[in-house]
């Protein structure tokens, strides 16, 4: 059973890194690349704010949530609108490129070693059925719920979740209507990039943060975004969870080392044998 | 159609071989053999991305699979150096094939990241199957390759070996370009349904591409293999994958001396600055930007307008 409680930290990570993909995607039908480096930034924030500036938790959270917002303000209102030729492999370059610059950035400033945040909330084991958990695991999957039913009440319930469903739906559209569609493609990367950085803090104590942890964040929360269908928040979830305790299984039984590769051979037979996911929408798939 | 570019070939012709003459430097030599892998890599990118619209982020997994058949076969059966080119080619092919198969119906991101996961498995199989590749430490002992009897195993006899297999390649990659198969692709890539309504067989098209140029890339990764003796993962991380990516981009996406020219820049670059390694992903993710966002035709592109004013081609 251990398998299972440490397949749901991981997978609750995976769940808000597939959260921002969707979020992202219902607003744009865009993939963001640099997903992943968003949490990488959010962690490597939490560091630089916690251990080395010694601010307090929730001045460090506050501080790093302001940065990362001003940085997916960024990404998408100085590089994304100006794409000249505004193709979908032009803006899948352009992400990838962010992300190239974002990982870069991120060894400049904090260096190739793997950093430790300092836990937020006392560290306990506290025993469960057929095993034991940790007390920052625990948080890590009560955030991911919160955050997953915050978001998808924001979505389906407020006008600006509508707004922001619209602008998926048809953007001329959405425009006539008086919305204005660069604000909401800006923020949703805005927040997308604030969700980021909130899985990256949050998990940062429990696994330590590299630059290079970006592109396994994104991939497999690409990966669990498609097993639960893109653009569905929980399907989201649940392919997060899903995904990690999967993988807790199979480091459980195999090599660790082939762990990563069993989140990829997952990843493409969902994309082989049913690329709009477990509860994904229609338009998923475009010819 | 237009005429095949003699005058490009003629001046790879003509450098390669008033290079070798002059700069006895062997490091200046193995910087310009880096550069014609690099060329073919970002080429048969190129070809993929720029003319059939492919988007592939896992092709250094192809060029990997080259490189370690010659390298597992070499060092632990012996076969003949020769030889295990032909089989990683065919390997290559028939895995690209196999993987081509399924994912090439997908499209634009979905491409992307699988394409992607590919070249993380093949990457973690590299690493992971440490008894036949010897894991994160690489592989040593790999024979060199002899041709007409003649043993290629020093740094010159190198450089004259690949300049010929280069300039054949580019000769064949011009020829290609002139061809009806290139505007096809193109076809392809501006509109399926359309290219489908004229009797073109997409999907087969598609795989037969992938499948071919994922086959080239193997039998560059075997020549590598034998060239620096010693292979280990790292020069087919997906690292290796967005650097093609960006090479191509940079040189010109759809046009034939896109990735020779996206190679050259970036693998001559690199060496001028010393501590060039801090900023590398810095640099050339803005450089990505940059042409993604302003330059779309890249410099070949952007060479060929400046040209146009004065002649018409």
């Amino acid at each position: 059973m251990q398998f299972f409680y440490s397949g749901l930290t991981s997978g609750s990570i995976y769940a808000l890194v597939a959260i921002g993909f969707n979020i992202i995607y219902n607003t744009t039908g865009l993939i963001n690349f640099a997903q992943g480096e968003f949490v990488v930034l959010g962690g490597m924030l939490m560091y630089t704010t916690l251990t080395i500036l010694g601010l307090p938790v929730s001045v460090a959270f506050l501080v790093t949530f302001i940065i990362m917002f001003i940085v997916g303000v960024v990404f998408e209102k100085f590089f994304l609108r100006y794409v000249k030729l505004k193709t979908e492999t032009n803006l899948i370059a352009i992400t990838i490129a962010l992300a190239v610059i974002m990982r870069g950035i991120a060894m400049v400033i904090w260096g190739r070693d793997s950093l430790a945040v300092p836990p937020y909330i006392e560290d306990k084991t506290i025993s469960v059925i057929g095993g034991s958990m940790n007390s920052q695991s625990i948080l890590v999957i009560i955030v991911c719920f919160f955050v997953a039913i915050i978001l998808s009440s924001f979505f389906k319930y407020t006008k600006y979740g509508k707004a922001f469903r619209a602008c998926y739906d048809d953007q001329t559209a959405a425009t006539i209507c008086g919305i204005n569609v660069n604000m909401i493609r800006m923020l949703s990367f805005a927040i997308a990039s604030l969700l980021g950085a909130l899985a990256g803090a949050i998990i940062a104590p429990i696994t330590f943060v590299t630059y290079t942890d970006g592109i396994m964040a994104g991939l497999k929360g690409f990966a669990a975004a498609i097993i639960g269908g893109l653009g569905s928040f929980w399907g989201g979830l649940f392919g997060g969870f899903a995904l990690g305790v999967i993988e807790g299984f199979f480091a459980f039984v195999l090599p660790s080392g082939f762990k990563d590769a069993f989140a990829f051979i997952i990843l493409l037979l969902i994309l082989f044998i049913k690329p709009t996911g477990l509860f994904g929408k229609k338009k998923a798939v475009r010819v | 159609m237009k005429k095949t570019n003699k005058l490009y070939l003629i001046f790879l012709i003509v450098f390669l071989s008033v290079f070798y003459f002059l700069v006895e430097n062997q490091f200046y030599r193995s910087i310009v053999i880096y550069v014609m892998f690099n060329a073919i890599n970002a080429s048969l990118l190129n070809i993929l991305f720029g003319y059939a619209g492919i988007i592939s982020l896992g092709q250094a997994a192809f060029f990997g699979i080259g490189a370690y058949t010659t390298g597992i076969l070499t060092v632990h059966f012996g076969i003949n150096p020769f030889l295990t080119i032909l089989i990683g080619a065919f390997i290559s092919f028939v895995v690209a094939y196999i993987v081509g198969f399924p994912t090439l119906k997908l499209h634009g991101h979905y491409l992307a990241m699988a394409t992607l996961g590919f070249g993380m498995i093949v990457y973690i199989l590299f690493n992971e199957f440490t008894d036949i590749t010897g894991g994160p430490s690489g592989l040593v002992g790999i024979a060199k390759l002899s041709i007409f009897g003649i043993l290629i195993d020093d740094e010159s006899k190198f450089y004259i070996f690949f300049s010929v297999i280069f300039v054949g390649f580019s000769i064949l990659l011009e020829l290609f370009d002139k061809s009806f198969y290139s505007y096809k692709l193109k076809f392809i890539k501006e509109s399926e349904s359309a290219s489908k309504s004229f009797g073109i067989n997409v999907s087969k098209v598609k795989l037969i591409v992938f499948a071919t140029t994922s086959m080239f890339s193997a039998v560059v990764g075997s020549l590598f293999a034998f060239y620096s003796g010693f292979i280990s993962p790292v020069s087919f991380s997906l690292k290796y994958s967005i650097d093609l990516f960006v090479m191509a981009t940079l040189g010109g996406l759809g046009s034939i001396t896109g990735g020779t020219l996206g190679a050259a820049l970036l693998t001559v670059f690199p060496e001028l600055i010393s501590n060039f390694e801090d900023y590398e992903m810095i640099i050339y993710g803005s450089l990505l930007a940059i042409i993604v966002m302003f330059f779309p035709q890249g410099i070949s592109g952007l060479i060929k307008k400046m040209l146009g004013k004065y002649v018409r081609s």
